[in-house]
């Protein structure tokens, strides 16, 4: 493997691991429900990078592709049915607050 | 590879962007650049199909999915917005600092990862390698598609009056 590609690979390792970074912070310090969701979508992508990378070092482009494209499916579905239950709570709360939503608190 | 850096930059700036704005609207118009520059980088390293992928549904469908919810749920008064902003400014202040913090660290870590390469791909088309080889997925992408599809039907169904 040249000097080179293993270089992409630590750079494009160390960006993922700043996007993760993000990724969580964003999910354990907001309390609006849509913020969190984008950072699970922030983590997704750093996930995503991730293999799309690994695919490109090892020369498995056509498997990379193939796990992305997956993963890109479970993204969306997730994300779906995820917004339909933020715009539940909405509407029976009136709120997009996680604070609002304590009431199985034990 | 100087270009792959900067691209790799302006990903976690837009993610960066998309998580410290205030407004949501402009958080859901971030993460689609996000989506878009991680396009760049997937055709970048040969993976078009996926960027195809990627670049129609996540900055597309996904994006137009959080505006919609975004525009269905009703927006903060001008008090609340006041309120939000000194929460979110006691919140995220420390986000920059720990990525830079964590930037430095990883740079200072000197990593030599010892990649062990597999044998060479004896299938290149993604075509064959999706339909052939990893048939199992696309079964569990039809059983996942499947619970979304009835997870919304559930979640939007109207009550039956009594």
């Amino acid at each position: 493997m040249s000097a080179e590609i293993t270089h992409l690979f630590v750079v494009s390792g160390l960006f993922a691991a700043v996007l993760s970074v993000i990724g969580i912070y964003c999910v354990l310090m907001t309390f609006n429900l849509i913020r969190a969701l984008i950072g699970l979508e922030i983590l997704i992508k750093a996930v995503t990078l991730l293999i799309i990378v690994a695919g490109h070092v090892t020369g498995h482009e056509a498997l990379a592709q193939s796990l992305v494209i997956t993963l890109i499916v479970i993204e969306a579905v997730m994300i779906t049915v995820a917004v339909g239950i933020v715009l539940g709570i909405h509407s029976h709360t009136g709120s997009l607050d996680a604070r609002n939503i304590r009431n199985l608190k034990g | 590879m100087q270009i792959d850096i900067a691209i790799l930059l302006a990903l976690v700036s837009a993610a960066l962007w998309s998580v410290m704005t205030r407004s949501l609207l402009r958080s859901a118009i971030g993460l689609a650049f996000t989506s878009v520059i991680l396009t760049i980088i997937m055709f970048r390293m040969g993976s078009p199909l996926a960027a195809v992928f990627e670049l129609s549904v996540c900055a597309g469908l996904i994006s137009v999915l959080f505006v919609s919810t975004i525009s269905l749920t009703h927006p903060l008064t001008a008090r609340e917005v006041l309120q939000h902003m000194r929460e979110r400014l006691a919140r995220f202040w420390l986000l920059p600092v720990i990525l830079i913090a964590v930037g430095i660290i990883l740079c200072l870590v000197t990593i030599k990862p010892v990649i062990p390469l597999p044998p060479p791909e004896p299938i290149k088309d993604v075509r064959v390698m999706l339909w052939d080889i990893r048939k199992t997925d696309l079964l569990g992408q039809v059983i996942v598609l499947l619970t979304g599809v009835f997870g919304v039907v559930i979640l939007f169904k109207e009550r039956v009056k009594k």
